[in-house]
């Protein structure tokens, strides 16, 4: 897999600093799973809070708290792996997705959404949306508006929009400034993760806004 | 004239010497956490609780929380230092930043109320020789003295999002400033951050 869209530096930050909604952090960690480049400012950005824990000013603990710590230790086994994998990734599923909706893309339990376009929402509780995307060929991404960021990765096929083309794997991170229209720009349909800071407003009439772009 | 020369490289010695003087106490932090899995020593856990625990209950204070969840969350933190010491490397990050992201963990967890998956980097399907881990050890050291030297608009934004996890819409609204200069005041940060770590893209 060639990823060429990356991650906003400013958004791997406030991955690094637990400032990102559950949805956000999802697919961000998804893209970390296949792409080494941005694995590394990932890590760069943690360094980042390591020295920011450095310098803070203590606050002490009440008394006798070490005493208790110490009194837990001998009971505590060693944690032997960071993390619990429930789920295996695939070609198509990161890991980190996959432990939420499995591996397989087509057993998901899609919705419809509006012409050519199907959802699954993953209703996380807490600020944002985070949903899975499925779009016919020559369908433009329904029209919605949002506040703040939002970001967008590719699963499966692609789509282009007047920023490039966007591949498996690649991902835009956009805020509400920047305004773009997608569209699956293959024969094939397009599988796409999405995740913004405020709730997802998907607007108008779906009929209209979903339709064809033709001539782009 | 020359007073104030001599005053000035009077303090970039001394500056220099702080430094230097910080980073020796963090490698010892490190070298110990490293040591710990192997000795299993209560005393070493002890100390590096001492130092430790009062910063990580500083921070998780910060995020958010009440004092008394906040030093229960230290607590667990701790407990998962001494759990999982056998998964810090000394050659990949310094003790202070591992021990920030068991403690962001426990924040994000609590914060969720959902413990079912837990995110981390997929650390295990990182080709060492691409990370230069030794090297980037030796370069978080360099990073470590320019946040202070950051241009307090900057160092803002660094604070809002890594003491207080406020997400960039949060920090926005906090600040009266665009969303878009939220993000390119971090981004500034991270660049600068990055240019005394030595990297070079």
């Amino acid at each position: 897999m060639k990823i060429s869209h990356h991650l906003d530096d400013a958004t791997l930050m406030s991955r690094a600093a637990g400032a990102l909604s559950e949805g956000m952090t999802l697919l961000v960690d998804s893209h970390l799973h296949w792409c080494k480049t941005c694995q590394t400012r990932a890590w760069e950005a943690e360094c980042i809070g390591g020295d920011m824990l450095a310098r803070i000013e203590p606050q002490a603990m009440s008394e006798g708290s070490l005493d208790s710590i110490l009194g837990m230790l001998d009971g505590s086994e060693e944690i032997v792996a960071e993390r619990s994998v429930k789920a295996q990734g695939s070609q198509e599923v990161p890991e980190p997705l996959a432990q939420v909706v499995g591996s397989d893309l087509d057993a998901i339990d899609w919705k419809r959404l509006g012409p050519g376009v199907q959802h699954f929402d993953f209703n996380f509780p807490g600020e944002g949306a985070c949903r899975l995307l499925r779009i016919q060929p020559g369908v433009s991404i329904p029209h919605h508006t949002h506040k703040g960021n939002e970001l967008t990765m590719i699963l499966r096929g692609s789509y282009s929009d007047d920023m490039g083309r966007f591949c498996q794997g690649d991902v835009t991170d956009l805020d509400e400034e920047i305004k773009h229209q997608p569209i699956v720009d293959t024969g094939s349909e397009c599988i796409c993760l999405i995740a913004t800071e405020a709730p997802l407003k998907f607007t108008g009439i779906m009929g209209r806004l979903a339709q064809p772009f033709i001539g782009l | 004239m020359t007073d104030n020369i001599s005053e000035e490289t009077d303090v970039t010695a001394a500056v220099a010497i702080a430094e230097q003087k910080k980073k020796k106490e963090r490698d010892a932090w490190s070298d110990l956490l490293a040591s710990l899995s192997e000795t299993r020593s209560k005393v070493d856990f002890s100390r590096l609780y001492e130092h430790f625990a009062p910063r990580v209950k500083a921070y998780i204070i910060r995020f958010g929380m009440p004092v008394a969840a906040a030093e229960e969350l230290t607590q667990e933190s701790m407990l998962a230092v001494w759990r999982k010491s056998h998964l810090y490397t000394r050659s990949k990050a310094s003790a202070s930043t591992w021990i920030f992201t068991l403690a962001r963990n426990q924040c994000i967890d609590r914060l969720r109320r959902e413990k079912a998956v837990e995110y981390e980097l997929p650390e295990e399907e990182i080709d060492p020789d691409q990370r230069h881990y030794g090297e980037h050890a030796v370069l978080e050291e360099r990073m470590s003295g320019a946040i202070s030297k950051l241009p307090e608009a900057q160092a803002q934004v660094l604070y809002l999002s890594y003491y207080e996890g406020k997400s960039h819409s949060e920090i926005s609204e906090q600040l009266g400033i665009p969303l878009g200069s939220v993000k390119s005041r971090l981004r500034l940060a991270f660049s600068k951050l990055k240019a005394h770590w030595g990297e070079e893209e």
